[in-house]
């Protein structure tokens, strides 16, 4: 498991004692230390990431009454997503010919990078939490915003009329549904009264979530609607949309690269989860067990119900998803923030 | 409205180019190795142009060197999902030509093997259609439920697919020990697992916005065109030959035929759902109603059907399935010249696509539900 500390614990200042007894600046050991937490978060999320696409196969298999991995790794196919990772890892690495090779090189990155940042404000427990930012609402937003630029690069650096055709969709769609889930966050930050996230979590004491006090049942729909559009998962799959544009943005990527995308897709997955617990559903809060146990219990439930969406429902065309977005879900995101604010002068 | 103005002026300036966009052989959604040409704007479609001839594997002119009993098991190759309809269109022909009268049992025992490769057939149509349109576990059900449809015939044919099992003169051979028994099972459970389907689409919002006033074949561009089967029956037109010029023992068994007037990609869809249900009720009736008896006729020892021209017609999954056989006395046909639907329902194709988008594309193309193999041929 993590050992993500926050800078104020014991090992920390344990640790920094040895370092400034020896005479050496602070600013370097607080860079490794940085450094440090990141390499165990990205590794915890890599693991995750094993794991919810070993889980997506067997949930689908089971919803398509068929058996899943079984082979790889004893009975359930536990090891199926390692043996995956490595048969990638072997590939070729292929750029096509007419591609804008530095463009498309960094892409994944780009993709990638910000998807692991916003991590660092999730708040695994009480004191389990890289950063809590003070305007940490409004990082998540900043931060997650960022991808579609990389997806939009993959697009464009294959050289492909399928990949621009995903990118150009997953440029539209993600800049659409942006922002009613900033919308939903907006009620929670004004229910909250912060933006801090330590503090959105610490109204929700005992008990009271978020998603059991009143007008914020329309946030966390809308919330969970948008997040599913964000993760690009069907009904909103349209930038990947297999039975039509192949692959969408990264049909010329394999190997490592698409394994990039293919990791950041999952570890967005597991990042919209744990955020929507941490704002509707009252974080790592909850009786007899650990607090670490109840935000991943909370987290892999909101997940399963994606995954079930996913394995259930058939896609939207372009210009529904659209319309959705804007004519339905945001004049409700903008209503639901003008009621949670009068119900918080009531 | 100088803001207006404007935006227009910006719409002036900014040059749009019109991209081709080749969707095939190689896609997962074109059902085979069908090419579309497709001329978009954006994502609108303003062209397309369906290019075949990929799967051509000269099979009419193949049948110019063969007997006409050796010729059979090549027409299993057309329709692979339905071969049995390519068999006896076939060789109705090649019955006509001889004047052959077949045994009423195996007119019976072809019906069956007719429905049966019929609700194979659509099974795999509302699979493909729902995977056009993500909804991939219906994709693994349906297949799942044409299993024990393979299984039956591999009990009676021995073959899954192609099965050739009609011959000229009745069929091979008759059914075996305990197919009844698993026929009517099968019959019984067919119709609840449809309904259980159908909820799961029909029944669902997203799947009706995709397929609701999509892809709309009028009914006379329709029949203009040459359409039929359920792409022509969706559009309202009740054409379907099993009535309009019975073979077999069709005119004596009790069925409906299934139309929806709304023309769209769910008529097309609904009609097939409906197909499925009379099927199973055909297969009932002929399995209460078979007589015993021969199930091949008499035949002389080399088939040698008189001088002359012959043309068979058959309602297959996809609409009419014509086979016109030309002979000169000899052991071998001079000419077959086969009439495929779906070359006629893909021929609509671009009518029906016409300023819809690229998902559309997809959807309708699903809908018509071709088969390249006997496109070309």
């Amino acid at each position: 498991m993590t050992a993500i500390a926050a800078p104020h614990t014991g090992i920390y200042h344990a640790v920094l004692g040895w370092w400034q007894g020896h005479g050496l600046p602070v600013w370097i050991f607080d860079a490794i230390w940085m450094a440090l937490m990141a390499a165990i978060v990205t590794a915890f999320i890599l693991l995750t990431v094993l794991i919810l696409v070993w889980l997506e196969r067997k949930i689908s298999g089971d919803i398509q009454s068929r058996v899943g991995p079984n082979r790889t790794g004893g009975r359930f196919g536990l090891l199926q997503t390692v043996a995956d990772a490595l048969k990638l890892l072997m590939k070729e690495d292929l750029i096509p010919r007419g591609a804008d090779r530095l463009v498309f090189i960094i892409a994944p990155f780009l993709v990638f990078v910000p998807v692991l940042l916003v991590f660092m404000i999730i708040p695994f427990s009480d004191r389990w939490v890289v950063k809590d930012l003070n305007l940490g609402v409004l990082f998540v937003v900043a931060v997650s915003a960022f991808p579609v630029i990389g997806l939009f690069m993959a697009g464009w650096a294959s050289n492909n009329k399928y990949a621009i055709l995903g990118a150009m969709r997953a440029a539209a769609q993600t800049l659409s549904y942006e922002i009613p889930l900033v919308l939903a966050m907006v009620c929670v930050v004004v229910a909250a009264g912060s933006l801090r996230v330590g503090e959105i979590v610490a109204a929700q004491r005992g008990g009271h979530w978020f998603v059991l006090r009143f007008p914020l049942q329309i946030a966390f729909l809308l919330y969970f609607i948008t997040a599913m559009a964000e993760v690009n998962r069907v009904p909103f799959d349209l930038p990947e949309a297999e039975s039509e544009l192949v692959a969408g943005y990264h049909v010329e990527y394999s190997g490592m690269r698409f394994a990039l995308f293919f990791l950041a897709e999952f570890a967005h997955l597991f990042f919209v989860s744990a955020f929507c617990v941490t704002l509707f559903l009252g974080a790592w809060q909850g009786p007899w067990l650990s607090p670490v146990l109840w935000f991943l219990i909370k987290t892999y439930a909101v997940m399963l119900v994606i995954m079930w969406v996913r394995w259930t429902v058939p896609r939207l065309r372009i210009d529904q998803i659209m319309g959705f977005a804007w004519k339905l879900l945001i004049p409700v995101g903008l209503a639901a923030v003008l009621l949670t604010g009068m119900m918080n002068v009531l | 409205m100088p803001a207006l103005q404007a935006n227009s002026m910006t719409a002036a300036l900014t040059p749009t180019e019109q991209v081709i966009l080749n969707m095939g052989p190689q896609h997962p959604s074109t059902h085979g190795v069908l090419r579309l040409e497709l001329t978009l704007e954006g994502e609108v479609i303003v062209g397309c142009q369906p290019v075949i001839g990929y799967l051509h594997r000269g099979i009419e002119k193949i049948a110019e060197n063969r007997t006409y009993p050796q010729f059979l098991p090549y027409t299993d190759r057309l329709d692979y999902l339905s071969s049995a309809s390519n068999n006896l269109a076939y060789v109705q022909a090649v019955e006509k030509l001889m004047g052959l009268e077949v045994p009423e049992r195996a007119q019976y025992l072809r019906v069956i093997l007719l429905e049966l490769n019929r609700i194979a057939s659509h099974l795999v149509f509302v699979a493909t259609f729902a995977n056009d349109l993500a909804a991939t576990t219906v994709f693994l059900y349906g297949f799942r439920e044409r299993e024990p449809i393979e299984d039956l015939f591999e009990l009676w044919t021995g073959a899954r697919l192609t099965q050739s099992w009609i011959r000229i003169g009745g069929v091979a051979g008759d059914l075996p020990e305990g197919f009844e028994e698993k026929a009517r099972q099968f019959c019984r459970l067919l119709p609840q697992r449809l309904e259980e389907y159908d909820r799961l689409l029909a029944g669902n919002r997203i799947f009706r916005v995709r397929t609701e006033r999509i892809g709309i074949l009028p009914p006379e561009v329709g029949i203009d065109y040459g359409c039929s089967g359920p792409t022509l029956r969706g559009s309202g037109v009740p054409f379907d030959l099993r009535r309009a010029e019975p073979y077999e023992v069709y005119g004596r068994l009790d069925f409906a035929i299934a139309t929806e007037p709304t023309c769209d990609c769910m008529g097309r869809y609904r009609v097939r759902m409906e197909e499925m249900r009379q099927s199973v009720r055909i297969i009932e009736q002929c399995l209460d109603l078979m007589p015993q008896g021969e199930v091949l006729a008499k035949l002389p020892r080399a088939i040698r059907p008189p001088e002359g021209e012959a043309y068979g017609r058959v309602e297959s999954p996809r609409g009419e399935f014509g086979c016109y056989v030309v002979s000169d006395g000899s052991a071998q046909p001079v000419r077959v010249r086969l009439r495929a639907p779906s070359f006629y329902n893909l021929a609509a194709l671009p009518r029906m696509v016409q300023g819809w988008k690229i998902g559309d594309v997809v959807a309708v193309l699903g809908s018509i539900d071709i088969v390249l193999g006997e496109i070309d041929r």
